[in-house]
């Protein structure tokens, strides 16, 4: 839902990182505001799954370039788990198996850390289970999940219905979803999506990292950006992605090639 | 050369005097109780040997100066505070002085062992898994002169939880074990070793399964900066017997186990399932051997150690397979945290195998807190040290979680932690 008053959430400008000494962002600018749903499309190595870190903060990649500002606030000064407390949410491409560590145990410590960033009362076990077992029927989630350690032996649908089982209880502002289709079949899929559309509200946004049309067609996104070689090289409507389904990735190239030949005309 | 040779002698007899000092404590073989043999034999032994030295291959990590810094002496029975017993638990108290049993009613099933009989037994199960010459083994053969030895049979539903709690008193504890399972019997039994001071806690545990039996083990040592373990355990195993143990160590100057088994004809299982931690400047040391005697037996072994400040971890893990075990199926794997620059981490598989159809599986790894789970915990609002204590805790709870239901009053993690005590 676009509407052009809402508060602006996430804005990026000119963000550029690298990982090691190979840049990978080179140069990023999105302006994401309540209400509003994003995707961004991109062949690998595109940089998509880079901003995503960046965003969360992942300690192997190093800003050196550009702003982002988190409702007002400068979110690169955060460490990653103060970002996670104030309502930045990443849903992982590859969740980490955590042997050992209850699945419940984890969700009830991450939902108490986000409670605290909202000033609300942590939950006690009892009032926890109550409201873990309410939001597993966003993803129609087994609740024996809960009793495992955390994403160990799950499938990949598994892992990622976790993630927005995650996603329903910490309540994010700003949920930027690593694809979140991949390795998914069409049922997981849909129920994945399900869980998405029904967590987007009018005071949220959320960023769809995707390679494919097919999340789309269950998610509708209000802009859909086309990434390469470290920055957005067009943005448009949902009929972008569809013509990137169409066209395939081939413009891409030729549009990138013509930027990088004259680079005088783009500045 | 001949500086070397003058300066050595002194030395010598400044170590071996702890063991004789500690021997003129002890009962001697004078007694007429039935170690009294053994304590002779053992003695003699003992006092032939120096103590073990980095010169030692089973010693060569493992500084035994912490043991030697206890008094020589035997500990008095102290009166030490213990959680209540958790249901379905028999506990049997072990001072080393009293009668573990007076007072008990044994479950149907179970019955002390004595006499004839258990001059016949005491030892065999040391000599068949070749541990009666091991230092440890000699030191507690020396001293102790009391016995607890069971005989079960038929299936018995308790656990029996064999408890010492040496609590801040000086000295040395010696612990001495014997369970003798029927053809078919099965028992769970929980050791519990706590230790609150400058002590020495012995235990030898042998332990001898019929055909078909069944042993779930379970081994709980939460120690002290100041206080040594010398854990043997001796299992000797009939054919289509199941032995389980679990266990987990940490929190000694000096704590050493060392699980010894041998199936007989093999066609048997063993299980290995073990944590031990080291932080400050403890060591932590495991040396297990397995010997198949006998085709189609299978060993699943996992041990796990973590090593903090400037604490250290050994463990070795030998596996005999000689041309009688064809068709062995034996596992090892050594999972390690490393979690400071200063702690030292040795671990060691040592197989043999002559056999040719077998298949024996080994791996060992050592790492510190991986960063992506790391970074998982905080990209959900978890701090970075609070991230850190979760991931070692659920390294220690995938072997801990595994401990009999009678270890949980006793509160492993915690106490393995040193969390909640003085």
């Amino acid at each position: 839902m676009i509407r052009p008053d809402a508060p602006v959430l996430l804005e990026i400008r000119d963000l550029q990182a690298r990982v090691e000494d190979q840049p990978i962002l080179k140069g990023v600018s999105l302006t994401i505001r309540a209400g509003e749903i994003h995707a961004v499309m991109g062949r690998n190595g595109s940089g998509k799954s880079t901003l995503s870190k960046v965003l969360a903060g992942h300690p192997a990649y190093t800003v050196t370039g550009g702003s982002v500002h988190y409702r007002g606030e400068d979110l690169l000064a955060l460490e990653p788990e103060q970002r996670a407390r104030l309502g930045l949410f990443l849903g992982f491409q590859y969740p980490v198996e955590i042997p050992g560590v209850s699945n419940l145990e984890f969700l009830r410590v991450a939902t108490n850390a986000r409670r605290s960033g909202k000033g609300e009362e942590e939950l006690d076990t009892f009032a926890f289970e109550d409201l873990v077992k309410e939001r597993l029927q966003v993803v129609q989630m087994d609740p024996a999940f809960l009793e495992r350690s955390v994403n160990e032996g799950f499938s990949g649908g598994e892992k990622k219905r976790n993630e927005i089982l995650q996603m329903a209880l910490l309540d994010p502002l700003v949920a930027v979803l690593d694809e979140t289709d991949s390795g998914l079949d069409i049922d997981a899929l849909r129920i994945v999506a399900g869980g998405v559309n029904h967590l987007a509200g009018p005071d949220n946004a959320t960023l769809l990292i995707t390679h494919y049309q097919r999340l789309l067609d269950v998610i509708t996104p209000d802009y859909v950006h086309v990434m390469a070689a470290g920055r957005i090289l067009r943005t448009g409507g949902k009929e972008l992605a569809l013509e990137l389904e169409e066209r395939g990735y081939d413009w891409v190239d030729a549009e990138l090639a013509a930027t990088e030949r004259a680079p005088a005309e783009v500045v | 050369m001949v500086a070397a040779s003058l300066s050595t002698p002194p030395v010598a007899a400044a170590r071996s005097g702890w063991t004789t000092a500690l021997l003129a404590a002890a009962p001697g073989a004078t007694g007429a109780d039935a170690l009294a043999a053994t304590r002779r034999r053992a003695a003699e032994a003992l006092q032939a040997i120096p103590l073990p030295s980095r010169r030692d291959e089973a010693w060569r990590f493992t500084d035994v100066s912490a043991l030697t810094a206890l008094s020589p002496s035997l500990l008095e029975a102290s009166a030490a505070e213990m959680p209540a017993a958790a249901d379905g638990s028999l506990r049997l108290v072990l001072d080393g002085q009293g009668d573990p049993l007076e007072g008990l009613a044994l479950p149907e099933g179970i019955e002390p062992i004595s006499g004839e009989a258990l001059e016949e037994l005491l030892g065999q199960v040391l000599t068949a898994t070749g541990s009666d010459q091991l230092w440890p083994v000699l030191l507690n053969g020396a001293i102790a002169s009391r016995v607890l030895a069971l005989r079960v049979s038929g299936t018995i539903a308790p656990t029996l939880e064999l408890v010492s709690e040496t609590g801040t008193a000086a000295g040395v504890l010696p612990l001495r074990l014997l369970l003798v399972l029927e053809p078919e019997a099965s028992v769970e039994v929980l050791q519990v070793h706590r230790s609150a001071g400058a002590n020495l806690t012995s235990v030898v545990l042998e332990a001898r399964l019929g055909e078909g039996a069944t042993l779930r083990h379970g081994l709980l040592a939460p120690g002290h900066d100041a206080g040594c373990l010398l854990a043997t355990l001796a299992v000797e195993q009939a054919t289509g017997s199941t032995f389980r143990s679990v266990s987990a160590h940490g929190g000694w100057a000096l704590g050493r186990l060392e699980p010894r088994l041998v199936q007989r004809e093999g066609a048997a299982l063993s299980g290995l399932k073990a944590l031990q931690l080291a932080d400050g400047r403890q060591i932590s040391d495991t040396h297990s051997q397995m010997v198949f005697a006998g085709p189609d037996g299978r060993l699943e072994q996992l041990h796990k150690a973590v090593a903090d400040g400037q604490g250290r971890s050994v463990f070795n893990g030998a596996v005999q397979v000689p041309r009688a075990a064809q068709r062995t199926d034996a596992a090892q794997l050594s999972r390690n945290l490393l979690l400071s620059d200063r702690a030292r981490i040795d671990t060691k598989p040592e197989l043999e195998i002559v056999a040719d159809d077998v298949r024996c599986a080994h791996g060992a790894t050592v790492s510190r807190l991986q960063l992506d789970e790391l970074f998982y915990l905080q990209s959900r609002g978890i701090a970075a040290d609070q991230a850190a204590r979760l991931l070692l805790r659920g390294f220690c709870e995938e072997v801990l979680q595994e401990l009999p239901a009678a270890a949980r009053p006793w509160q492993p993690l915690a106490s393995l932690l040193g969390e909640g005590r003085p």
